[in-house]
């Protein structure tokens, strides 16, 4: 469980986050949503410790994240995977060596454990025959999916996703949700999800914390926010008309 | 000043970073072969084609400045012997390896802080300064000595080569003179003044990647500033060297 207590960000004079509390659960796609630039990046980085909180505490189930040093921070960071926007796949390294990075960095597994479990990963996420190309040889799907096998190698109990589906066809988008949602519940992982696809809403909003202006304006899950009564929620998620007509048929 | 003082400080900080204790040995030991091949081997090409035709300029030169009977011809290998030892093959082959290693580095490291790559290393609690950048440091402080040595020897015989071709000295006047008076320990101060410059060069230039904010065109920036901000490093040691060394 990870737990965000009064969370504040600022940058220079202008305040990103403003008192943001949330729990998110083990087990669960919790999915913070929000329109651009409403802080949920920046949300999403304060959580994992890539940007210091100004203000406020981050919990990892019993142990306090944001006062512990670099040293104390790396035994939880072991535990967590990350999806970054772009992937964030290493340029220089074949899909294999960027999934089989974190093993050979963090266990002392032999070389044929490391390429068991490699192989493992990649067959997760249905990427086979692919392990001596180089991402800019990948589409935008298959780095994801290769992103993914990275964050899950170390079987971690954490996954953080930075907008999974940005920049992919609404097939493959669906492939990557389902994805998660299989990973999530596999490895009963706490998973946190920064997407503002609606898709991704309807299908795997557990947990959803929107966020409008770095402030959360309304917390709940897939089924409740089709009945919320908040204007500001209201005007992100049924912005186009077929959405409306759906809210309209759902009451 | 502040701006300075500001980027010294961050200088700092990164180096403390870059140098902390190396989490796994044997991946820093593959990277470090891995940048030697990048950064040592592929600069081989450009110093030794520079190499040549600076030696064979400078003995021209030498030559045609020096056309005095009272001068003996063999001068003309010992100022080309000279000129390539103590200036050419340490400084100016340091400052053209800041414009193609120094925008190298400055731009790679740059790429990866744009495209997250840089937070996924911290996020999986990898020292990103150290994994990047310590390999980048060892690799070019122990090949460019090996570079300095070639330069030399190829700026030398590009001396003769072009020398004795044009006519202006023999073969037997230019070998008299690249022995004549040597000095050995001009070698020493020549690689002593490489080592340091190939550990500027790199780490200014990895400075200026790794503090990228923006997109493609701020790393365009940061590569230019790493060889603006490297070769100024370096032409500054290069006189308080030269006076620490040779006086």
């Amino acid at each position: 469980m990870i737990r965000a207590e009064n969370i504040s960000k600022s940058f220079g004079d202008r305040k990103v986050l403003n008192d943001i509390s949330a729990v998110f659960e083990p087990g669960k796609t919790n999915l913070i949503i929000g329109k651009s630039g409403s802080g949920k990046t920046v949300f999403l980085k304060c959580l994992v410790g890539l940007l210091d909180v100004d203000e406020g505490q981050i919990w990892y189930n019993d142990i306090l994240f944001t006062g512990l040093d670099f040293k104390g921070r790396k035994e939880i960071r072991k535990q967590m995977g990350m999806l970054f926007q772009g992937s964030a796949l290493f340029d220089s390294m074949s899909v294999e060596d960027n999934v089989r990075f974190p093993l050979d960095m963090f266990t002392s597994m032999s070389p044929e454990e490391k390429l068991e479990r490699v192989n493992f990963c990649l067959d997760r996420v249905n990427i086979v025959n692919s392990n001596s190309l180089f991402p800019s040889e990948l589409s935008g799907g298959m780095k994801k999916r290769v992103a993914i096998a990275r964050a899950i190698v170390l079987k971690p109990r954490f996954l953080f996703c930075d907008e999974p589906n940005s920049g992919l066809d609404p097939k493959t988008s669906i492939v990557i949700d389902e994805l998660i949602r299989e990973i999530t519940v596999e490895l009963n992982m706490t998973t946190i999800i920064n997407t503002h696809d609606m898709n991704s809403v309807m299908e795997n909003g557990e947990k959803i914390v929107f966020i409008e202006e770095g402030e959360k304006c309304w917390e709940g899950n897939k089924n409740e926010i089709l009945q919320s009564d908040c204007r500001i929620l209201n005007d992100f998620v049924f912005a186009n008309s077929l959405a409306r007509q759906l809210k309209e048929s759902s009451k | 000043m502040f701006r300075f003082l500001s980027g010294f400080g961050s200088y700092c900080m990164l180096m403390g970073k870059v140098f902390a204790w190396p989490e796994k040995h044997s991946i820093y030991y593959r990277q470090t072969v891995k940048e030697l091949v990048s950064l040592g081997l592929h600069s081989i090409g450009i110093v030794t084609i520079i190499s040549f035709f600076m030696g064979a300029v400078i003995t021209l030169q030498t030559a045609y400045n020096t056309e005095n009977p009272i001068y003996p011809n063999y001068l003309i290998g010992l100022g080309a012997r000279d000129s390539i030892i103590l200036e050419f093959s340490s400084t100016i082959v340091a400052l053209i390896l800041a414009g193609k290693v120094g925008s190298n580095i400055a731009s790679e490291i740059g790429t990866m802080r744009i495209t997250e790559q840089i937070d996924a290393l911290e996020l999986m609690g990898v020292n990103s300064a150290s994994y990047i950048i310590l390999p980048k440091v060892v690799a070019t402080v122990l090949f460019n000595p090996f570079l300095t040595l070639i330069s030399i020897i190829t700026g030398i015989m590009g001396g003769w080569l072009v020398g004795t071709s044009a006519g202006v000295i023999t073969s037997q006047d230019y070998i008299y003179g690249i022995q004549y008076a040597f000095i050995p320990y001009y070698i020493t101060y020549s690689l002593i003044k490489t080592v340091i410059f190939a550990f500027i060069i790199t780490t200014v230039s990895a400075h200026q990647g790794y503090f990228v904010e923006g997109g493609s065109l701020e790393v365009g920036r940061a590569s230019t500033k790493a060889v603006v901000y490297s070769s100024v490093t370096l032409l500054l040691f290069n006189v308080i060297l030269t006076q620490l060394l040779l006086s």
